[in-house]
């Protein structure tokens, strides 16, 4: 399946049960959600709240997605997509949560070209070092590698300890 | 006759002269009569008529040799054809480098099992070397019983070594794997590993990564990756938790101190390693993966450190250097 990650920004008015109008259709298709954020500091003139929806989707189905979106009247103000044909992970050991971790991993982001598709933290105790393991796609190897150069960056700055994988396919 | 002159007599000298006695028929095959002319320790030596055996026995019972005479003395003055290099590691050179130096100066081939003088000075070493028709042998400064540079040098000769990713530190790997198996601590386990006498009461050395950098340096030398130690990143295990190996166990990774040199990366540091990759190996373990452009890739393992071990590379280098006399 030739599966790709779509970040798709849309306005919704501010009045409940706007966002699901969003995520319906994405689910119908079988498409999976990986992050949303609400940018409520945002808000446009006309008082729409923009957010942001990231979903991996089978890349026939974007088009009838997008389609089925503007139809039901949603504003959709940008999507971009990302072929996903390199996926790694990486684990952060450190101070994570005190280092603002969606800073950390927004420093992955490259043109929408790599990006963060899944994290799992752990922290065993609150004044701790927490870890946490992060899955990056990128539309190359190329561009995994420019994402992981700029983690390394980021990390080395706040004193997070970066554990690479060896990107080494098994013999 | 091959005359062998031994300096450094602590485990791995006396490792290396027991293998002496121990395969003398077959060894002799190979390379013709041989016999250990002197034996040196930091401060004393035993030279002229003298059994191996004896100089064993009198070490241990003594905790020295029979004469006053030191080891500069015996590596520049007694007459041998090959100086065998035992000393204590030291990454600035230490005596070792000394040692080599004086007997590749009068033309004598040397093997060692010391990384500091490759570290401190590998290509003036292979210069000197060569100005005197001498030859440095080194198969067991890396990776134990793992033949990691005849790898290098001889089977792989006329490849292209893209890159050398290796487990070169038994300690860490020891730590890294139970700390993975019992979801324990870096401390408690590296208490257990102490115990053990896997680990060193001060175990910088190795599990700051040093160790593990003085080797791949080494190694880096080796495929034409001209480097110095300073030029190695490093990051150690010491911080690793043990929610990591839980965390990476879901995304089926594993963690391993990875030493990995190319053409763009010089580095030592912990890597998350698929658990079904053969790097992913447990307890005191060495492992190295040649990556090649003709060969594909190539994977090494073995036991990485002990006497017997450390002395049974060395035996490879003596036949690599005589074999067919």
């Amino acid at each position: 399946m030739n599966e790709l990650l779509i970040t798709l920004i849309v306005e919704l008015e501010d009045r409940p049960g706007q966002l699901l109008k969003v995520l319906e259709p994405i689910s119908k298709m079988g498409g999976n959600i990986v992050g949303i954020v609400h940018q409520r500091g945002r808000k446009t003139p006309l008082n729409r709240l923009p957010v942001e929806i990231s979903f991996k989707i089978d890349g026939r189905k974007v088009e009838r997605l997008i389609e089925t979106l503007r139809l039901s009247g949603t504003i959709i103000r940008s999507f971009n997509e990302v072929r996903l044909t390199a996926t790694t992970s990486v684990l952060l050991i450190g101070h994570l949560i005190h280092t603002d971790i969606s800073d950390t991993i927004n420093s992955i982001d490259i043109d929408g070209e790599a990006e963060c598709v899944e994290m799992h933290v752990s922290m065993p105790e609150v004044s701790g070092p927490s870890t946490a393991i992060v899955t990056i796609s990128a539309s190359g190897n190329d561009k995994l590698k420019e994402a992981i150069g700029k983690l390394r960056e980021i990390c080395r700055r706040k004193n997070i300890m970066l554990i690479e994988p060896i990107n080494e396919d098994p013999v | 006759m091959i005359r062998i002159a031994i300096v450094g007599f602590g485990t791995v000298g006396q490792g290396f002269a027991e293998l002496l006695m121990k395969k003398r028929n077959v060894i002799e095959k190979c390379i013709g009569e041989y016999r250990v002319v002197a034996i040196a320790d930091s401060k004393s030596s035993i030279s002229g008529n003298f059994s191996i055996e004896e100089a064993i026995r009198m070490k241990r019972q003594n905790g020295r040799l029979r004469d006053d005479t030191g080891p500069e003395e015996i590596v520049s003055e007694t007459e041998y054809n090959l100086l065998v290099e035992t000393t204590h590691t030291k990454l600035d050179g230490g005596d070792g480098l000394r040692y080599i130096k004086a007997a590749l100066h009068r033309g004598c081939d040397v093997i060692t099992s010391n990384k500091g003088p490759l570290v401190a000075d590998f290509e003036g070493l292979m210069r000197l070397a060569r100005r005197n028709g001498a030859r440095l042998m080194y198969e067991a400064t890396v990776g134990g019983a793992m033949p990691v540079i005849k790898m290098v040098r001889k089977y792989l000769a006329f490849c292209d070594i893209v890159s050398v990713k290796g487990i070169l530190n038994g300690t860490c790997n020891y730590i890294l794997s139970r700390m993975e198996e019992e979801g324990l601590s870096y401390e408690q386990i590296l208490t257990e590993a102490q115990e053990l006498g896997i680990a060193e009461a001060d175990p910088s050395f190795d599990v700051e990564g040093v160790d593990a950098a003085a080797k791949l340096v080494i190694i880096a030398n080796t495929i034409g990756v001209r480097a110095k130690f300073e030029d190695v990143e490093r990051v150690g295990i010491d911080k690793i938790t043990p929610e990591a190996f839980k965390v990476a166990r879901e995304q089926g990774y594993t963690i391993r101190l990875i030493a990995e040199v190319s053409k763009k990366e010089l580095r030592v540091s912990p890597r998350l390693v698929p658990v079904s990759h053969p790097l992913a190996i447990k307890g005191t373990m060495n492992a190295a993966m040649f990556k090649t452009d003709t060969a594909g890739n190539i994977f090494l393992a073995g036991r990485g450190a002990g006497k017997e071990e450390t002395a049974s590379a060395m035996l490879s280098d003596l036949y690599e250097l005589y074999a067919g006399n």
